[in-house]
């Protein structure tokens, strides 16, 4: 098993006690010894990492650092199949841009992570490819659907991973496997390469062994970038400077609504640990007011599902992907190769998102969400007036238990109503681990915070994350 | 429990182009009952004079200068076409010829 965080193997490899091709080995070892168990990667290069190490440059601030990419992130020669029998022989012709900008900075971007087909599950379990274990809770869902990207780092196979966050996609698997997880502003990083779910809640973000590092990370991926017109042209900064800088005077709201009577008594417990260690820290909690937190599960599936319908259908089996064999006509053609190329939670979502789009539903369903969405976004724009940064939870429980048929999609759907809200306003989200007695399941809490106040979320995730240790 | 048929699972299937089993469009029909059930919710929420947010960011018309540049070469942007001939995307036929 792999331990050591970036920081830990950078100093390791510019002191030359380990060279970057030795550390490829290590991370192909622990990969050959531990993934048929947990089954976090879909597929990985040895030779191509070998490659890249031969080549390291140390002196860049990832130098020598491989990297674990989420199989709907674009990389130049591999396959990139979003977990998906529609992409099972699909190989990448060019790279994302924040596979591209993790390269420029030194990084060795290796292995594809397991994922929820398309993005679409919270739980790992909507894999074409097999489901994936939770290393940190066996017996338990990883969470999703960057399921393979926080197990490969919880489980000694990934120093740190990129993943995607539509409604929590980065954050609640971090929090299910222990790990710390961000979702930056919308449009902090370029969407360029990364297959489109629901291109206006959609952002990459990594997920890693501690604060620092997933701030090392985003130094190196977010800015704007003209291949994605949606990319923000706010200017990036150093997101490590507040890193060991102390808290006080910070204000934190904690949100009424979030104290529900549906957290499980860990969350509850990891809740109330926080604002003790927070207040500890000099921070002052505030109680404060999201009035339509209730709303936002019924408003993201409508949009998320109403986006997915129209960007998943570019895969109709003629310009890459799988095409169904013995059709008759391009009608038949489309359809079977639709109906066998797609797995059942992927195909439940493009019927709902028709569905919402579909004529004489529009203005109930999708003008009414986006309305709501306004409210929701609304609310948090009056708590930022109030308060510097947002604690809450990020899922109402730790890890379910794998195979549990007896979960409606309506009540995995409530799952998300956390990490939601950040998606639709574009908030920068973070999840890290919160101390849990023995042999107990790992839970996250979750800070957000005002559009681009990266630092500053990462600054105070840093204070608590240290008050943990 | 017994709810309301709010969605025709098979015509909306028709008009996404997937062509759904038996047992799916039963499935999928009772789910989805379900989850719409659940988002009548928002009919609750007053938005009377709010505006629909399309987008977390206020961006608008983004562009840029239309200068030309490299792209996929057209042998990396046929490299995963299902079928191809002579540097095209090979279809069934969609035309009946005329006798």
């Amino acid at each position: 098993m792999l331990n050591g965080t970036i920081s830990h193997w950078r100093k390791q490899l510019t002191s030359g006690s380990i060279s970057p091709t030795e550390l490829v080995e290590e991370i192909a070892r622990s990969m050959e010894e531990r993934n048929p168990a947990i089954n976090a990667y879909l597929s990985w290069d040895k030779e191509a990492a070998l490659a890249a190490a031969a080549q390291a440059d140390l002196s860049k601030p990832l130098g020598g650092i491989p990297i674990a990419i989420k199989d709907n992130i674009a990389m130049l020669g591999q396959p990139t199949r979003c977990a998906s029998r529609m992409l099972e022989s699909f190989v990448s012709p060019y790279d994302a841009t924040a596979v591209t900008r993790l390269t420029a900075a030194g990084a060795i971007p290796f292995g594809r992570t397991n994922m929820d087909e398309f993005a679409m599950g919270s739980y790992g379990q909507n894999s074409a490819f097999g489901e994936t274990q939770n290393p940190a809770a066996p017996g338990h869902v990883p969470g999703g659907s960057s399921s393979g990207s926080a197990a490969a780092v919880a489980g000694g196979m990934a120093i740190a991973a990129l993943g995607s966050d539509t409604g929590g996609s980065i954050r609640q698997p971090a929090s299910h496997c222990g790990v710390v997880g961000i979702k930056p502003t919308y449009g902090r990083v370029s969407r360029y390469g990364l297959v489109a779910f629901a291109s206006s809640l959609d952002q990459i973000g990594p997920i890693t062994q501690n604060v620092e590092d997933a701030a090392t990370i985003l130094n190196a991926i977010c800015g704007h970038d003209a291949k994605d017109s949606t990319s923000s042209t706010e200017a990036t900064e150093d997101f490590t400077a507040g890193i060991g800088k102390d808290i006080k005077g910070l204000r934190i709201g904690l949100p009424k609504e979030y104290l529900s009577s549906g957290n499980s008594p860990e969350v509850a417990a990891a809740l109330q640990q926080s604002v003790q260690k927070l207040t500890e820290l000099g921070a002052e909690i505030v109680e404060i007011s999201l009035p339509h937190a209730e709303a936002v599960v019924a408003a993201y599936y409508i949009i998320a599902c109403a986006e997915a319908s129209s960007n998943l259908s570019r895969f109709d089996g003629i310009r890459y992907g799988y095409r169904a064999a013995g059709t008759n006509g391009l009608d038949d053609l489309y359809s079977k190769t639709r109906e066998t190329g797609f797995g059942p939670e992927v195909k439940r979502r493009i019927i709902l998102g028709t569905y919402v789009l579909s004529s004489g539903f529009y203005d109930a369903y999708y003008a009414k969400a986006q309305k709501v969405r306004s409210l929701v976004a609304g609310d948090f724009a009056a708590a930022f007036n109030q308060v510097d940064l947002i604690l809450g939870p990020v899922a109402p429980t730790s890890a379910p238990r794998l195979h549990d048929d007896s979960m409606t999609p309506l009540q995995t759907y409530l799952a998300d109503i956390y990490t939601i809200p950040a998606n639709l306003a574009g908030l920068p989200g973070i999840s890290i681990p919160c101390p849990v007695a023995e042999g107990q399941h790992p839970v996250g809490i979750q800070l957000l915070a005002p559009h681009f106040a990266e630092t500053r979320l990462l600054q105070a995730a840093a204070a608590l994350e240290k008050a943990f240790s | 429990m017994e709810q309301n048929n709010l969605i025709d699972v098979a015509y909306i299937a028709r008009l996404a182009k997937l062509e759904l089993t038996a047992e799916e469009t039963a499935r999928f029909s009772e789910d989805l009952n379900q989850v719409l059930a659940y988002v009548a919710q928002l009919d609750q929420w007053d938005t009377t004079g709010v505006e629909p947010m399309y987008h977390p960011l206020p961006v608008f018309d983004a562009m840029r200068e239309d200068t030309p540049g490299t792209s996929l070469s057209n042998e990396a942007a046929l490299s995963n076409a299902p079928a191809q001939e002579d540097g095209q995307f090979r279809v069934p036929k969609v035309v009946e010829s005329a006798h």
